[in-house]
């Protein structure tokens, strides 16, 4: 994957309430998306233990953010809420996907320079794809 | 009421969830993980912290920096909720008041519209996006009161109140995606700034209508028990969560335990 590196990307910041497995997903999605992916995780709470912390995912956006965009992709339930916290329309938006395989797509995409609203309905077309 | 009484209510509330962490954990041990009761409690003492350390002069600043810091540390999904419900009952009190002094000072504001020219005071979108760095100006507006800001001139009326209760349920609604009977701390909250509301209408005296929104709650959260929970670790047990009282509503009634408390007669 040696695409040119675009001007500026939407940034992914991966919520999750275990602090490995957002980074480890951030990760995967940055070995698939290439090495100018623009992926921050935000997992655990403050003192690392299972949960959600508003100052990680405040700290992840500002990290990826490049003015084009950033897609938030929850694991679940407290995930979800403290994502919907940051929400702001067309600039930071939440996906309802699911975890790894969205984080890949939307990764995958964003790594191109593609817009928001197309790394969105990437991450969303994940929902569909059949493994078998 | 004033923002002393908002601060009582908030330390009464925060003692409550602390004597009765162990029950709360022990109804989130049967449906959820196990972690409501020690959530809370860590949230509450930070928030009893917070109050201490910045002393807001007006109620709904009161309420902001208790749902700014819920949200900051509770860690779990009641973090956000009732952090949103808090930040949003305080920017209602605050708009209220800033409605209430312009009124006053004649300056030709129409009372009825929903923002205050020049103060700045809007109610927050569904999310309060950024609340903590970008969006933070309002709460750091709070304590020092912005010009035109009457949050700390003002006092605090049932009729405010309700109508904060009102932004606070209908922001929890927004953000959780629950609806009453969904097995949710909405259970106890709709009922409860119903009869509060209602209380107002009819000018109950602050105590009687406070016993109304207690009676309201408690009976919401007992209601929970059979129901089948559609929202949140309990959904994923189907059928298996009925038979517990859910344990957001079961806090939620403290808010309201608290507030009978310290309105005192």
């Amino acid at each position: 994957m040696t695409t040119p590196e675009p001007d500026s990307q939407v940034g992914i910041v991966l919520v999750s309430h275990s602090d490995a497995l957002a980074r480890e997903t951030a990760t995967l999605a940055g070995q698939f998306a290439g090495p100018h992916a623009r992926i921050a995780a935000a997992g655990g709470t403050d003192d690392g233990g299972c949960g959600t912390s508003p100052d990680k995912v405040a700290a992840a956006i500002e990290q990826v953010d490049q003015g084009i965009g950033v897609l938030i992709i929850p694991d679940l339930g407290g995930s979800v809420l403290t994502a919907r916290l940051f929400e702001r329309p067309s600039a930071v938006v939440v996906a309802d996907v699911p975890f790894v395989e969205g984080a890949i797509a939307a990764a995958v995409l964003a790594a191109t320079g593609a817009p928001l609203p197309a790394v969105l309905q990437a991450a969303d077309d994940a929902r569909t794809y059949r493994k078998l | 009421m004033n923002a002393q009484f908002f601060t009582a209510w908030v330390e009464e509330t925060a003692r409550t969830i602390t004597a009765d962490r162990d029950r709360l954990t022990a109804l989130d041990a049967a449906i959820g993980d196990a972690d409501h009761g020690t959530n809370l409690d860590r949230g509450f003492t930070a928030v009893r912290e917070a109050l201490s350390a910045s002393s807001p002069a007006g109620p709904g600043a009161v309420l902001i920096l208790t749902g700014t810091t819920l949200i900051r540390k509770v860690g779990g999904a009641s973090g956000p909720l009732y952090g949103t419900a808090y930040r949003h009952m305080g920017t209602t009190l605050t708009a209220r008041a800033a409605q209430a002094v312009a009124g006053r000072a004649g300056t030709g504001l129409d009372s009825t519209s929903g923002a205050v020219p020049g103060t700045g005071i809007e109610a927050p979108g569904p999310g309060t996006a950024g609340f903590t760095g970008t969006a933070g100006a309002r709460d750091e507006a709070g304590p020092g009161g912005a010009p035109g800001d009457g949050d700390h001139m003002v006092m605090v009326t049932l009729a405010d109140l309700a109508a904060a209760f009102e932004a606070g349920l209908a922001a929890v609604c927004e953000l959780g995606g629950a609806a009453e009977g969904d097995k949710t701390m909405v259970d106890a909250l709709a009922p409860a700034t119903r009869a509060l509301a209602e209380a107002a209408r009819a000018g109950l005296k602050p105590e009687d209508a406070f016993d109304a929104a207690l009676a309201a709650a408690r009976a919401g959260a007992r209601a929970t028990i059979p129901l089948q929970a559609r929202k949140g670790r309990a959904s994923y047990l189907g059928e298996r969560s009925a038979g517990h009282e859910d344990p957001g509503a079961a806090s939620t009634v403290l808010l309201f335990t608290a507030l009978r408390t310290v309105a005192g007669g």
